[in-house]
């Protein structure tokens, strides 16, 4: 599988809300000098400073699919695109999608899970997400857009740190972290990021799935690091806010974000995978529509491989990994990202599914 | 497979290879000789001897293209749309002002063309005069109606019915999905699109009547009408599937024909122009030719390689000609 992943052409998803500077990273990432060519796909023209024959306009058509799922959208633009650039194989090494500020990225990356021509060719490297440090609490709040890009995202540069105090950045990445604490999160000004830390990421690849823990504020410098446990249940008395509420740990702000959470589930002991299987792909069929992305690491009876699955709403992909070491303590981890989870049925699911 | 392949009758040693170097995405005939188009910047014109003389005629990747015999007409993903003849001079027709990929071509017979660039048809008349088309959304494939000067655009969620010489409103037929190729049968009661899921819808444009047409394992991306219009022959199963368009009723209540079935995709399908048989090309490199009759084959090339992606016959039926994605091709004349 990995050999014939490694042939298909890589494509990071760019999106972010308008003005977080999407094109200030996609301008960096062509005019660096890093011997690669990418073809490039975004909604506006002109916009990019860089003569650039694989520059490609698109509509964001967004098309649903005839087979009765609602929420199993793709960008028709993007399969038609797909097929002409295909035609020029060989010409570039990667392709970048930028999504519009208002973009849901789901039907971006539904695109690659569901076209079989799409698929053959090309495969989804990661979802990178641009956040503006000053002004993303505020979107946070009134545009659900931005919300739904950071809970999809598996890289979120958070942009423009110039511009906000210490306490204001401190607070917007609890915020971040309240909806997604998985992702991979790197503090910039002008989108000064390593373009390794955004491109060959490999997040939609199972074979990558190493681990699953949060991210909490280990974005690369030192004097915010916390080594206490995060994997914390939230059962204290919460205060309730009009949107959110907010506690702390030794200093560290954290936040619940009241339609968009993560939910976590571990247990040390095996899973059946006979239930556990056709409870998610129920789950994912009944709720799909909430869970903006899923990831999980197994461990099932009588079975001494790792078993991974990852997935976008209802599109799941699933498959053994690898043997368990000798000695890695064989837990199982599952998380959701989503809005409104029904997280006390999740995690009843979830128990029930341990093998007795 | 091979087994099976070894106990048909074979023409394989009559092929005359041609040497196109580059990934075939199509071929026509201009007269007696071949146009390959390549999948980006050049078509190679071979003629019966197997003789290669290539024409560049766009600056990236070539995106779709069209003949009626007398000329070849592609549209690039450098905004342009360019003719080419059967002395192999080119001429620009059209050059998009934004640069747009143009993504669909069609000719009429009289000297009409229609293309498209994102959301908008075009069609320019014998005369000259142009017109165009702002559809609902992009356009997925383009084709004239066999009478008058009327163009069927699909697009999402249907194909519009489009004179571009009347001042009529044009006629829309919805159905839900994706449409991308679209054909109207030679009779010019039938309107079919191939969709982006694995199936074709039809119309009867009579009553505009719906026609379902399903159970592909993989989407249809080639059609191709058999001599008289008898049946709709397309590429996207295991075996190649011809819905039968010979009553009132078109396939409407009736099972398709499936004819040739080997161990690989369908990957295009070309009708003889005159007699019941056809050419199939498959995703293992087999290229068979078929008599709808029976089902009964030749065997033209043999599997092991890449898929066909382009197959055609001359005007005539005596020249057939093949190319596949990693630019080796060939020519059988009968």
């Amino acid at each position: 599988m990995s050999e014939l992943s490694s042939q298909k052409i890589p494509v990071t998803v760019l999106t972010g809300y308008l003005g977080a500077g999407k094109t200030t990273l996609l301008n960096r990432i062509l005019s660096e000098n890093h011997g690669k060519k990418y073809a490039v796909i975004v909604n506006e023209f002109g916009e990019i400073g860089i003569d650039n024959d694989l520059i490609i306009g698109a509509d964001e058509e967004v098309f649903e699919m005839n087979n009765g799922c609602v929420c199993c959208t793709v960008r028709g633009d993007l399969v038609r695109i797909m097929d002409g650039l295909m035609k020029r194989k060989g010409k570039f090494d990667a392709i970048i999608v930028e999504t519009t500020g208002l973009a849901d990225p789901a039907p971006v990356a539904q695109t690659f899970f569901v076209d079989e021509d799409v698929q053959k060719n090309a495969r989804l490297d990661a979802v990178v997400t641009v956040a503006d440090a000053k002004w993303l609490s505020d979107r946070l709040k009134d545009a659900p857009e931005a919300k739904n890009q950071i809970a999809f995202a598996d890289v979120i540069v958070l942009n423009k740190t110039d511009l906000v105090s210490k306490p204001e950045l401190a607070e917007v990445e609890a915020r971040i972290r309240g909806i997604n604490p998985y992702a991979k999160l790197h503090r910039t000004e002008r989108c000064k990021v390593a373009l390794s830390d955004v491109l060959e990421r490999g997040a939609f690849d199972l074979d990558r799935i190493l681990e699953i823990e949060p991210e909490f504020l280990d974005a690369g410098d030192d004097h915010h690091h916390h080594d206490h446990d995060h994997g914390h249940d939230h059962n204290h008395n919460h205060k309730h806010n009009h949107h959110d509420h907010s506690h702390s740990h030794g200093g560290l702000k954290h936040y619940h974000d009241e339609d968009m959470q993560s939910l976590s589930l571990r247990s040390d002991k095996p899973l059946d995978p006979t239930k556990f299987m056709p409870w998610l792909q129920n789950l994912v069929a009944t709720e799909g529509q909430k869970i903006l992305r899923s990831k999980g690491i197994l461990s099932f009876t009588d079975d001494d491989d790792r078993y991974v699955f990852q997935g976008v709403h209802m599109m799941l992909e699933g498959d053994h990994q690898r043997q368990w070491k000798e000695g890695e303590p064989r837990e199982s981890r599952v998380v959701f990202i989503g809005r409104e989870l029904p997280e006390q049925a999740i995690r009843e699911g979830f128990e029930s599914c341990i093998a007795a | 497979m091979s087994s099976d392949q070894l106990t048909i009758a074979s023409l394989t040693d009559r092929v005359k290879p041609v040497a196109v170097g580059a990934q075939v995405s199509a071929v026509h005939f201009l007269g007696e000789r071949a146009a390959f188009v390549c999948a980006e910047e050049k078509v190679a014109m071979a003629d019966a001897a197997g003789e290669v003389s290539r024409v560049d005629v766009h600056g990236g990747a070539i995106l779709c293209t069209a003949s009626d015999g007398k000329r070849v007409v592609t549209g690039g993903d450098d905004g342009k749309l360019v003719s080419l003849n059967a002395k192999g001079e080119t001429s620009v027709l059209a050059t998009d002002a934004k640069r747009r990929w143009i993504d669909n071509v069609a000719l009429h017979p009289d000297g009409a063309f229609a293309w498209s660039a994102g959301k908008t048809a075009f069609v320019r008349s014998g005369k000259g005069e142009e017109k165009t088309f702002d559809a609902p959304s992009t356009v997925g494939g383009l084709a004239f109606a066999p009478k008058g000067l009327r163009v069927a655009v699909a697009h999402y969620n249907g194909v519009t019915l489009w004179f571009p010489n009347m001042a009529a409103k044009p006629e829309f037929l919805e159905w839900a999905g994706s449409h991308l190729a679209v054909t109207f049968s030679p009779d010019n009661k039938f309107l079919v699109t191939a969709m982006h899921e694995p199936a074709l819808h039809g119309w009867r444009l009579a009553d505009n009547r719906h026609m379902r047409m399903s159970g592909y394992p993989g989407r249809v991306r080639s059609m191709s009408w058999s001599a008289g219009g008898k049946g709709l022959a397309t590429s996207g199963a295991d075996t190649v599937i011809i819905w039968p368009f010979n009553s009132k009723d078109g396939p409407m209540g009736k099972e398709p024909a499936m004819l040739a079935p080997l161990q690989a995709r369908v990957s295009i399908v070309a009708c003889h122009p005159k007699q019941d048989i056809m050419a199939a090309g498959y995703s293992d490199g087999t290229v068979l030719i078929v008599r709808l009759e029976d089902g009964a084959e030749i065997l033209v090339r043999r599997n092991g390689s890449e898929p066909i992606s382009a197959l055609a016959w001359n005007a005539k039926g005596t020249l057939l000609a093949f190319g596949t994605e990693d630019g080796d091709a060939g020519m059988l004349e009968f």
